[in-house]
């Protein structure tokens, strides 16, 4: 597989095939299916994304720099990369636990438990927002108990965090469960009866076999966490230079007509998923086996 | 609690760490995803049910759904033609620049939603790239009902591709080959060799790019045009319902999209173990 | 895994000290959307006051969002100090839902507690194209017309019932032809934004749209920002007194400590500089007499009928805005043509 996929990347013709005829169209097809592709990839992805860049330079380079240099774009850009950060951790460990107790072991009620772990996912991100404001807020019913002992959560950091979290919750676990399913027991087994302890198992025989398929994990988890706007908006209470995240600032410069400063900070956002993408791609260049078996999120 | 608890619902393994890891996460499950909506389904319990009926039923709580069903349907209609499609040139064809645009298929999923919606709107807008273009042939796209679909496609479109292009890569090409030498042509061979293998893995990525589209809020407002009954999604209604302090309509409202959520969600695992039991694999 | 959560409550731990402990006094100012470049020159000055005052360093914080929805946040915990919103309802809410505000809060400040008040105008393209001159062109079949959606935007309300009060005055009360003006003059509109900034936006950068109702504060920023050779006002026969109240979040601010300096910077904004800066910024000072002639003039005379004519906000709300109030009326597709 994974030496496949590299000559078809190396090389611009066809891979080898046997009774290709037979088993592949004719090549007028192919460049009509590939043109329409492309025409969707284009349409659809490049053109939304180009509109961002040009807008965002249309001040030019000084004022584009200033934008997102300016103090209240930092405090947000800092936000941002810490809430990722802390969110991402939490949400590891909690995938890589989850993967390890649901495709180690067999037990009852385990589809109910995947099925619940991928639950956050096709939650409305304003419902994600608003359950956090039901029960933390302070008309929640958590709200006035934590208020009494001077905690606050909705409409500062921790809040942003918990939503942050909620979003990007089945990410680690999805890209880890069906590759550890796949890869079986007789390994740790192996490893167990060979007289490692269970510590040393998960890092020395586990943690290798699944180190891009967890890598691949977070790095999707961490795009969606630093993006993440509608269950943020709701939570954050918006107060410039202390709750806002990036996706927000974008918000607000736009509501304040520095349309093409709104763009810039866009632009970055926009950036940083990018650069999500290329380490993405080029794992699965470098390291195709591991991950492929996992890909379904 | 210890082990004799556990043995009778799991089966017996040598591996260790089942009960903190399963543990832990319960516990997490717990804190973050259900006690949360739960909070949301007893906030909403307390109506009682004619209220919840009431509000289920209402012509504009209606409209919103069935708009925000109908885009999301179109959306990842469109989407499972066209990721098809690009599943398959990704991974049977060759073309200079195929990885870049095979990156290129995460982004929606990067790219914060109300970039995407801003975005969206400065190209589909009367006086934007392809608005201009489109403007002239009477086709109004930002501010209607297409709108919507345009940008529900955007972000749903990884969905289909990511979930057809392993199952296509791992497929055995013997089963086309032997289609071919019993006398199947290439059309016969896509359509009744090929494309019920890739059956669960679309409709997997179908269900899974409905249930994301369904509740996209913050790509949607920027490009729907808000009109009550004709572009006002639900998850738009539940935020007017929050500015009206109304928080009895808005927690019903999200009750119910919760559970046709929950619903689909079971609908793709269902898929995926019957899935499993025909092709033993997972998609 | 208990190491993981100690982790974790020191993480969240350290985020909230963070957050309140900054040493010197803070206020949080919740607002609405159009006052973010009043409030950014008024907190200088009324920083720059205090200091002068006491000695003391004060930084004002501010949040701004859709009237409604930043009074919901108030509501659900978040801390402000002061509240300067666009309506009366919003603040009577967060009074009803927290107790945080005394419910004769009007009555604490001058004017109702509106130290500054505005209008609803029309915005159109230059050289007016449409020829839109009052309140009836807007009903016209060739017109489209942009507004928010009153659910969600606090202004959209005050240009609901300006339409609302032409047509009281023009129909002689008769209720079944002002609601049928009020239904041709929405269904005129292409875009319902969730808030007036959205739809300032929808106008002038989308191009959508040949009338913006808007505050007459927000119509003369667009002209001052976006392009005065593109822009022009158009001053109707009819309009409505907003009145964009501020009150102090008593059970807030008596925690944190914040009430004095938090009820002078609400009283500052009665004296010279505020209403100086108000009028500079296109707000009608409630005592023009302190603010600037020049800045004065800009603003036409006309007709203003204000929301006591409505019964008050108490009334008014629910009457139009509330679930399956006239508004939604409106746009029930059985009323849609």
């Amino acid at each position: 597989m994974a030496v496949e996929t590299m000559t078809l990347f190396t090389s611009p013709v066809s891979p080898p095939r046997r009774l290709r005829s037979a088993t592949s169209e004719a090549p007028e097809i192919k460049v009509v299916l590939t043109t329409i592709a492309l025409l969707f990839v284009a349409i659809f992805l490049l053109l939304p994304l180009a509109a961002v860049f040009v807008e965002a330079f249309r001040g030019g380079i000084a004022a584009y720099l200033s934008a997102i240099t300016e103090p209240d774009a930092l405090t947000a850009i800092r936000l941002t990369l810490t809430v990722a950060a802390i969110a991402v951790f939490c949400n590891l460990v909690f995938g890589v636990a989850a993967a390890w107790a649901i495709a180690k072991f067999e037990f009852k009620g385990k589809s109910l438990l995947t099925t619940l772990i991928d639950l956050p996912f096709s939650v409305s991100p304003v419902i994600s927002g608003l359950v956090y404001v039901l029960l933390f807020g302070a008309q929640g019913y958590l709200g006035p108990w934590l208020g009494e002992r001077g905690v606050q959560i909705v409409f500062a950091i921790p809040g942003i965090v918990l939503a942050t979290i909620f979003v990007t919750f089945p990410f680690v676990a999805r890209e880890l469960i069906p590759l550890m399913q796949e890869q079986g027991t007789a390994e740790e087994e192996a490893a167990l009866s060979l007289g490692a302890n269970g510590w040393q198992t998960f890092v020395f025989v586990t943690l290798p076999n699944v180190k891009w398929a967890l890598l691949y994990g977070v790095l999707l988890c961490n795009a969606r966490a630093m993006g993440e706007f509608g269950a943020v908006a709701v939570i954050s209470g918006k107060i410039r230079g202390v709750t806002n995240t990036m996706p927000l600032h974008v918000e607000i410069l736009y509501n304040e007509y520095a349309f093409s400063a709104a763009f810039a900070v866009a632009s970055l956002l926009a950036l940083l998923s990018l650069v999500t993408l290329a380490v993405k791609t080029f794992l699965e260049w470098r390291f195709a086996d591991g991950i492929a078996v996992g890909r379904s999120h | 609690m210890s082990d004799a608890i556990f043995m009778r619902f799991r089966q017996p393994s040598v591996l260790p760490g089942f009960g903190l890891t399963l543990g832990f996460t319960l516990a997490y499950l717990s804190g973050i995803v259900l006690i949360p909506l739960a909070a949301l389904i007893l906030k909403s319990a307390g109506l009682g049910w004619a209220d919840i009926w009431r509000i289920a039923t209402d012509a504009r709580t209606l409209a919103a759904l069935r708009l925000s069903f109908g885009a999301s349907f179109i959306a990842a209609s469109i989407n499972a033609v066209f990721g098809l499609l690009l599943a398959w040139v990704l991974v049977r064809y060759s073309f200079p620049g195929r990885r870049l645009v095979d990156a290129m298929i995460d982004l929606p999923f990067a790219l914060p939603t109300a970039v995407a919606g801003i975005a969206l709107t400065a190209l589909y807008a009367p006086n934007g790239w392809i608005g201009q273009l489109l403007a002239p042939l009477g086709l109004k796209v930002a501010y209607t009902p297409i709108g919507i679909v345009i940008a529900l496609t955007f972000i749903s479109l990884p969905f289909i591709v990511r979930t057809v292009e392993p199952v296509l890569r791992d497929l055995d090409r013997e089963i086309e080959e032997a289609a071919a030498t019993l006398g199947a042509s290439r059309g016969q061979t896509l359509l009744r060799v090929l494309l019920p293998s890739l059956m669960p893995a679309i409709l997997t990525g179908y269900a899974l790019a409905l249930a994301r589209s369904i509740g996209e809020y913050g790509s949607v407002i920027f490009i729907a045009g808000n009109i009550p009954y004709v572009s006002e999604i639900a998850p738009l209604l539940i935020v007017i319902r929050l500015e009206e302090f109304n928080y009895a309509g808005a927690t019903a409202i999200a009750a119910l999209m919760l559970a046709i959520s929950f619903t689909m969600l079971l609908v793709i695992n269902l898929i995926q173990t019957w899935n499993r039991r025909r092709f033993g694999h997972g998609s | 895994m208990r190491r993981f959560r100690m982790a974790l409550l020191a993480a969240f731990g350290a985020a909230t000290i963070a957050t309140s402990a900054s040493g010197e006094t803070t206020l949080l100012n919740v607002s609405y959307d159009p006052t973010r470049e009043l409030y950014r020159q008024f907190n200088e000055a009324f920083a720059e006051h205090w200091q002068e005052k006491t000695g003391k360093t004060v930084t004002i914080r501010m949040s701004h969002g859709g009237s409604g929805s930043q009074a919901r946040s108030v509501i659900d915990g978040l801390e402000a100090d002061v509240v300067t919103l666009a309506l009366e309802a919003d603040i009577n809410a967060i009074a009803e839902a927290t107790g945080k505000i005394p419910a004769d809060w009007r009555g604490r400040l001058a004017n109702n507690s509106a130290p500054y008040t505005s209008t609803i105008v029309f915005l159109v393209r230059q050289g007016n194209p449409k020829n839109v001159q009052d309140w009836d062109d807007l009903a016209r079949d060739d017109v489209q017309v942009i507004t928010p959606n009153p659910n969600t935007s606090g202004g959209a309300r005050w240009n609901f019932l300006a339409a609302w009060a032409w047509a009281q005055k023009q129909f002689a009360g008769d209720e079944e032809k002002i609601r049928a003006y009020v239904g041709s003059l929405y269904r005129n509109v292409p875009v319902l934004d969730t808030g007036a900034r959205g739809s300032t936006t929808t106008f002038v950068q989308r191009g959508i749209g040949d009338v913006l109702l808007s505050w007459e504060n927000e119509a003369f920023l667009a002209l001052e920002e976006l392009g005065p050779e593109q822009f022009e006002i158009v001053v109707p026969s009819v309009s409505i007194l907003a009145e964009p109240p501020v009150a102090l979040v008593e059970g807030n601010a008596e925690r944190k400590g914040t009430t004095a300096v938090a009820q002078a910077y609400l009283e500052f904004l009665y004296t010279r500089p505020g209403q100086t800066l108000a009028a500079r910024h296109y707000y009608r000072p409630f005592k023009p007499e302190l603010a600037d002639p020049a800045d004065l003039e800009r603003f036409p005379d006309l007709e203003l009928v204000t929301i006591d004519d409505f019964g008050g906000w108490v009334e008014a709300q629910p009457h139009f805005f509330g679930d399956g109030g006239v508004f939604d009326q409106i746009y029930k597709p059985a009323s849609r043509s």
